[in-house]
């Protein structure tokens, strides 16, 4: 009814390749993002920003990182957690090397560190591919949480071998460290996740990304007319990996504040971050804001209301969400293979007809 | 969807909400995953002597306690969470029992004024109260344990180990690598050689480590270990034939649940402690009593007594007994989180105190002072009798080789307080 182009003229090309045509979903898009940046900001305390927003919007950049490699380019990965760790101790080294440098540049540049190394363990996809690439990029996985436990300069010769983000400011705000405001670290997350969903948005929808997906449709078609793997699929993996770098770089300076290369950014974490996307939807950005909420804010949902709601024993609770969410994450994909993010599509297309259907 | 969310996650804040006097304790627990088998017995001791302290005493000084207890799993973000959800109550200490969380725990709590304490583990430099001003170990931390293993071999070899090879099997985080540096200087000082095997989250895999072992042929095995590690480590020891008398846990590697896997042949397994073992303790009457017997204990009640479970059972005394010092030094009934941790820093554990609370001779007297946050360092030994089924003392508690420890905290503490901008001060 309210929700079709119908009356909606464009009268140029930008208009038409907008990446929201649709005047209702455009006004839900600014929507969303004027509660983002000017009504949450004002209401949140330090719960809801370490216990759901951090977590959501993090994941969510990361989760658009892995999205770009094996959603839009067909090249399976692994290694997740282990391009996390990367950005998270490329962070600490540049932190504490250069502390005069404003932290911001630092999440960045950790970001392009990250590109760095993803190319380098992306150049095995050149000759493998699908499971084999997957096993290879394990490896990364596996090398690289054993290089940053093993190699001390890493983590600055610290008795117990963690990383913690000393306190940085921006514009006079402290935003790492444990005197960070609420709002302060929630904004600071905020704009990388709008920037970088901006950005992917824009990649995958330009040339290069026509190339990700002429690759991951068919790659021998693709080399036919003239997409070059080598550059499609390392560019690819840098991509990924830069996002991916700044997610890890975040997880660490603004969210957790100290890090314990083992145990956060483990195999669990590369599973987790794949797991995202396969439940958002593969190849979709919007597919990788509804996987990372699905999977960070259902267990914290479940917590809530079976120990604080019921008050059921806390670890009775545990094993229930396990249960909870894995039966769901079952219901959804046999609901809709191609993940939330389909379940999305679909949901337009009928509100298209809507309530006049054929 | 999403208004639902938002709104049952704020019915289940409010729900929690505070109700007034009452000293709330928190439990940040974990009863599940790898670490559970030792997670369980902790965080049913901790809660049920404070239960008992409801049911027997009406509370500390009058005033119920109320323990929140909150699943970590042994995970960092979790743990997180859990710390924020909790922190508004008015939580007077925080005792994770995980040296991650602790890294984690200390800039949080120093920046909102909450004390925590890590009886054993942590952050071994905590000990400094003048960098960590709201930051306890007592009564004994990683390297007082590092130190107490070597002491103990000394003991058994008439003083002098030069010349032995010693094995460190290590838990590859934060945790593990605590006692290395320590063990590394106390090797320059009596002349073993240290040899480092890190084993992996979660340590189910060790075949590796233990066929190292096997043909380097060590004379003693120390093990840093917690959780599923313990027992593998132990029966991987087993099934090399490896002299038990010769392995030593640190003390969060000698629990019942750790050693009865491997069977009878676990026999001889050593184990250091900072507190008393067995269940011949008349506290333990008064729980069974007061809270098993009346229904109202945390777990199956099947613990009581057990290593981990006197371990949780002393923390939540030093706890309430810190608060009820909170109490008389105030003159108030209702604790304060900044009162709690004045009073942790003026608190004194002494022998007479532990004979009225029914447990003698269960652990060290101690006092702290702002400089002073972790006690003496006193550490004893214990053995495992599998045909028993029990841990025997076999040593007195000794203290640790001050001398070296010391300095590594003094070093330790002050490259904190230069990371982070502080001066250390008691004021």
């Amino acid at each position: 009814m309210f929700y079709r182009e119908a009356g909606d003229f464009k009268t140029s090309y930008q208009d038409d390749n907008q990446t929201f045509p649709i005047k209702f979903d455009r006004y839900r898009y600014y929507f969303v993002l004027f509660v983002a940046f000017a009504i949450i900001p004002f209401m949140i305390n330090d719960y809801w920003v370490n216990a759901v927003f951090l977590p959501f919007l993090i994941y969510t950049i990361a989760a658009i990182g892995l999205n770009i490699l094996t959603g839009y380019c067909g090249q399976v990965s692994l290694g997740t957690g282990g391009f996390m760790a990367v950005g998270a101790y490329a962070v600490y080294k540049l932190m504490t090397l250069f502390p005069e440098v404003n932290v911001l540049i630092h999440i960045v540049l950790a970001g392009v560190v990250t590109a760095g190394v993803g190319v380098l363990f992306g150049l095995p996809s050149l000759r493998i591919k699908g499971f084999y690439l997957a096993v290879a990029t394990l490896a990364a996985q596996f090398f690289l949480v054993w290089m940053f436990n093993r190699v001390p300069w890493f983590y600055n010769y610290s008795a117990s071998g963690q990383i913690s983000a000393p306190e940085r400011t921006f514009l006079g705000e402290v935003i790492t460290g444990p005197e960070t405001e609420a709002w302060a670290a929630y904004l600071v997350c905020l704009v990388f996740v709008t920037l970088s969903a901006i950005l992917a948005r824009n990649l995958t929808r330009g040339s290069l990304g026509r190339k990700w997906m002429a690759i991951r449709d068919m790659d021998i078609a693709a080399e036919i007319i003239g997409v070059n793997p080598l550059g499609a699929k390392l560019s690819a993996f840098a991509i990924s990996s830069f996002f991916v770098g700044v997610s890890g770089a975040l997880f660490f300076a603004v969210y957790l504040g100290a890090v314990e290369v083992g145990e956060v950014f483990g195999i669990n974490k590369s599973f987790l971050v794949l797991f995202m996307i396969i439940i958002g939807g593969l190849g979709s950005i919007f597919g990788s804001f509804a996987g990372a909420a699905f999977l960070v804010l259902l267990p914290v949902f479940l917590k809530n209301v079976l120990v604080g709601g019921l008050g059921w024993p806390t670890d009775l609770a545990a094993h229930l969400e396990f249960m909870i969410v894995g039966g769901l994450i079952i219901v959804f994909l046999i609901a809709e293979p191609h993940g939330l993010a389909q379940l999305w599509r679909v949901t337009k297309e009928k509100l298209r007809l809507w309530p006049f259907p054929h | 969807m999403k208004t639902k969310l938002l709104t049952s996650l704020l019915a289940g804040i409010v729900a929690a909400a505070p109700a007034f006097a009452e000293l709330t304790f928190s439990s940040l627990s974990y009863r599940t995953g790898p670490y559970a088998a030792n997670g369980i017995p902790l965080a049913d001791g901790y809660a049920d002597y404070m239960t008992l302290l409801n049911e027997r005493d009406g509370g500390i000084g009058g005033v119920k306690t109320r323990v929140i207890e909150c699943e970590t799993g042994y995970n960092t973000e979790k743990g997180v969470e859990c710390y924020e959800a909790t922190k508004g109550e008015g939580v007077l200490v925080y005792e994770p029992y995980s040296t991650g969380m602790t890294y984690q725990l200390i800039p949080k709590t120093a920046a909102d004024g909450i004390a925590l304490h890590t009886g054993g583990y942590g952050r071994t430099s905590a000990k400094n109260g003048e960098v960590f001003r709201n930051v306890f170990n007592y009564p004994a931390n990683y390297w007082d344990g590092a130190s107490g293993a070597i002491n103990h071999l000394l003991d058994v070899n008439g003083g002098n180990i030069s010349g032995k090879k010693v094995a460190l099997v290590y838990h590859n985080s934060a945790y593990g690598k605590e006692p290395i540096r320590t063990l590394e200087v106390l090797a320059e000082k009596h002349g073993y050689e240290l040899s480092l095997l890190p084993v992996d989250h979660p340590g189910q895999e060790q075949k590796s480590q233990w066929l190292q072992i096997r043909r380097d042929r060590p004379d003693y095995v120390l093990m840093w270990g917690w959780g599923v590690m313990n027992q593998v480590a132990i029966q991987e020891a087993v099934n090399i034939r490896f002299p038990m008398e010769n392995f030593i846990g640190v003390w969060w590697s000698g629990s019942e649940n750790d050693v009865l896997p491997a069977g009878p042949k676990a026999n001889g397994y050593k184990s250091l402690t900072f507190h008393g073992v067995g269940n011949e303790f008349p506290v333990l009457d008064d729980i069974k009593k007061y809270v098993v017997d009346a229904g109202k204990a945390a777990g199956a009640g099947d613990q009581v007594g057990t290593v981990l479970y006197n371990r949780g059972m002393y923390m939540a005394m030093l706890h309430s007994e810190a608060a009820r010092t909170a109490q008389n030094m105030t003159g108030n009934s209702d604790v304060s989180q900044g009162d709690m941790i004045k009073a942790m820093e003026a608190f004194e554990m002494t022998e007479a105190k532990m004979v009225d609370l029914g447990l003698p001779n269960f652990g060290p007297s101690f006092k702290v002072t702002c400089q002073n946050h972790g006690g003496d360092g006193l550490v004893a030994v214990a053995q495992w009798d599998a045909n028993a089924g029990a841990w025997n003392m076999i040593s007195d508690y000794k203290q640790s080789d001050q001398s070296v420890v010391a300095k590594l905290i003094a070093e330790d503490s002050a490259a904190y307080a230069a990371e982070n901008n502080i001066t250390p001060n008691c004021n």
